[in-house]
């Protein structure tokens, strides 16, 4: 296999407590730390390890979203990827749309896999890697967690809520990474140097001839409902009562 | 008028709970018509329990050799032939339904609405974002068919006792053959199922090692409860990853949630904060898990477990 496409979304970083703008008109962002999505770090460090392991030959990271996930892309560069792609877009984009730049792209580079994180972390969405192996036409193996590479072959341990499927799928293929696939390597400074001479494309979604999916509105956004505090019992006895009371043993 | 066809999770032999509470989440749509697709290899059971669902208009079923294991490159473009006569595509937001259901929608040419939670209107939906910190409301396009997997901890399952009709569906589409199904390697337990039990015990990383874990055991066998874990727990080993419970794991709705060992980071919270009651049991009286349980109790869990489990006996 020659290339592994992996795409990195710029999101609000994990530890950040995301509040809700009072207007309701979205999420607030400005002033908030960005990172790439952990699933998507994931993704990456499964194709370097693919590439490492001498069965890859070069790994291109893609990021769809505004300039500043230059940023995000010099990270996976810094991580080892070979070079980078943005698809500079301000507007916010939805899953189909982003799903077909990325058809574009593998068209463009003729990637034999291209590996994505499961979820982004700000949507929640779980939807772009199935859309792209949908309109690629080709196998997808979602929420991996085990991938070995045989030839033209992957074949891909994925977790299920009733335990752990395999399946086997031809390549090129789309593959999405779970939580426990890897442990992403940690960037180092001379690496970080490096990657600043590595090369970054930009380009634009019109460039690649994109027709963009009817987008789902999104017309307002709440704080969730919280749950009340309860009672603190002082000991095992206080919280059998407490139990029975309600009913619950 | 909305006509809706839900799809169905099941096993082989029996229906996935999912499946109820996803067409629960139909019904929601004023005046919908309900049908509900059961694709396998060989689904008589399957469908005969399909159609006890209350609101079910029509079980369609699709029966082929390869629709054996649920590999969505196999289904979806059965279901996309399916989708022609209706309004809506459903389907839980299960493993099962988050694999497929994407892989539905692109293939008609349309987004797919995630984790549905609420509904306001045949297109219009409230959903969680930012693991559950914000709700956000979406509007699908009024000119397209809605594909959507629906959050089936916020619905309660349809009743049974209906009588739907069974019909077989003619699919005359080619089917592609470069995915194939090798193995399930399902953790033999004879615990309730996390995603349906009523009770679930769960295990943080305070319980130090996979032998300790055996106190949630024990404790679950006492109550009947499914069990549970965090993050945290299934990535020191002490469990398997099925068991994890949150935003990146399952998002469940049982009568009695018992969290040991577990501080209650925003991750976990979201994937129970449907929960009846939640109780905690943390040695850290300042841990977020007690913000939002109904009973709390601080002390160490290691003399505090066993006692509970043996006062329950």
């Amino acid at each position: 296999m020659e290339k592994i496409v992996v795409g990195l979304k710029r999101v609000v970083d994990y530890n950040v407590r995301v509040q809700v703008k009072s207007d309701g008109s979205g999420v607030e962002t400005d002033g908030v730390k960005m990172s790439i999505n952990p699933f998507d770090e994931i993704a990456l460090e499964e194709a370097l390890r693919i590439k490492e392991r001498g069965e890859a030959t070069e790994v291109i990271v893609v990021s769809i979203g505004p300039s500043e996930a230059q940023q995000q892309l010099r990270t996976g560069l810094a991580m080892g990827a070979d070079r980078a792609i943005l698809v500079e877009t301000e507007s916010s984009t939805d899953a189909l749309t982003v799903a077909r730049v990325f058809k574009a792209i593998i068209d463009r580079e003729n990637a034999d896999l291209v590996i994505f994180g499961k979820q982004a972390i700000d949507d929640d969405n779980s939807q772009t890697g199935q859309m792209l192996a949908a309109i690629w036409g080709r196998p997808q193996a979602t929420f991996a967690s085990a991938v070995s590479i045989d030839g033209g072959v992957a074949k891909v341990t994925r977790e299920v809520d009733s335990g752990l499927e395999t399946i086997e799928v031809d390549l090129p293929a789309v593959i999405t990474a779970d939580l426990r696939l890897n442990e992403p390597r940690y960037v180092k400074l001379p690496d970080i140097m490096k990657a600043k001479k590595k090369p970054l494309d930009t380009m634009s979604i019109a460039e690649l001839e994109v027709a963009p999916a009817p987008a789902v509105k999104e017309t307002e956004f709440k704080p969730p409902e919280g749950r009340q505090r309860g009672v603190m019992v002082e000991d095992v006895a206080g919280l059998i009562t407490a139990l029975k009371d309600k009913g619950l043993v | 008028m909305a006509k809706i066809l839900v799809i169905a999770e099941h096993s082989g032999t029996a229906l996935n709970p999912s499946t109820a509470k996803t067409v629960a989440c139909a019904t929601q749509i004023e005046g919908a018509e309900i049908d509900l697709a059961v694709l396998g290899a060989s689904v008589a059971d399957v469908a005969a329990e399909a159609a006890t669902l209350a609101g079910v208009s029509r079980v369609l079923t699709v029966e082929r050799a390869e629709n054996d294991a649920a590999i969505a490159a196999i289904l979806a473009p059965q279901i996309v032939a399916l989708a022609a006569d209706y309004s809506h595509v459903f389907g839980p937001s299960t493993a099962f339904g988050k694999d497929l259901m994407p892989r539905v929608a692109a293939l008609l040419g349309v987004n797919q609405i995630s984790d549905i939670m609420s509904v306001d209107g045949s297109h219009h939906f409230k959903r969680p974002i930012y693991a559950g910190n914000a709700i956000v409301s979406v509007e699908a396009p009024a000119d397209s068919i809605v594909v959507a997997t629906v959050r089936t901890a916020s619905y309660h399952a349809v009743e049974n006792g209906n009588n739907a009709a069974i019909e077989s569906a003619a699919v005359d589409v080619d089917i592609p053959t470069h995915t194939r199904f090798v193995e399930l390697q399902t953790g033999s337990s004879d615990r309730p199922d996390l995603q349906s039990a009523a009770k679930v015990v769960s295990g943080g990383r305070a319980l130090g090692s996979k032998e300790n874990f055996e106190l949630i055991y024990k404790l679950a066998d006492q109550l009947g409860a499914a069990v549970g874990s965090s993050r945290a727990a299934v990535d020191a080993g002490y469990v398997p990853p099925e068991t994890q419970v949150g935003q990146t794991g399952q998002i469940i709705a049982p009568d009695l949630y018992i969290a040991i060992g577990i501080s209650g980071a925003i991750q976990h919270i979201t994937g129970i904060k449907d929960a009846g009651t939640i109780v905690a049991i943390n040695k850290d009286e300042e841990a977020p898990i007690f913000e939002v349980a109904d009973i709390g109790l601080v002390g160490d869990l290691f003399s505090l477990v066993p006692e509970l489990t043996d006062g329950l006996s």
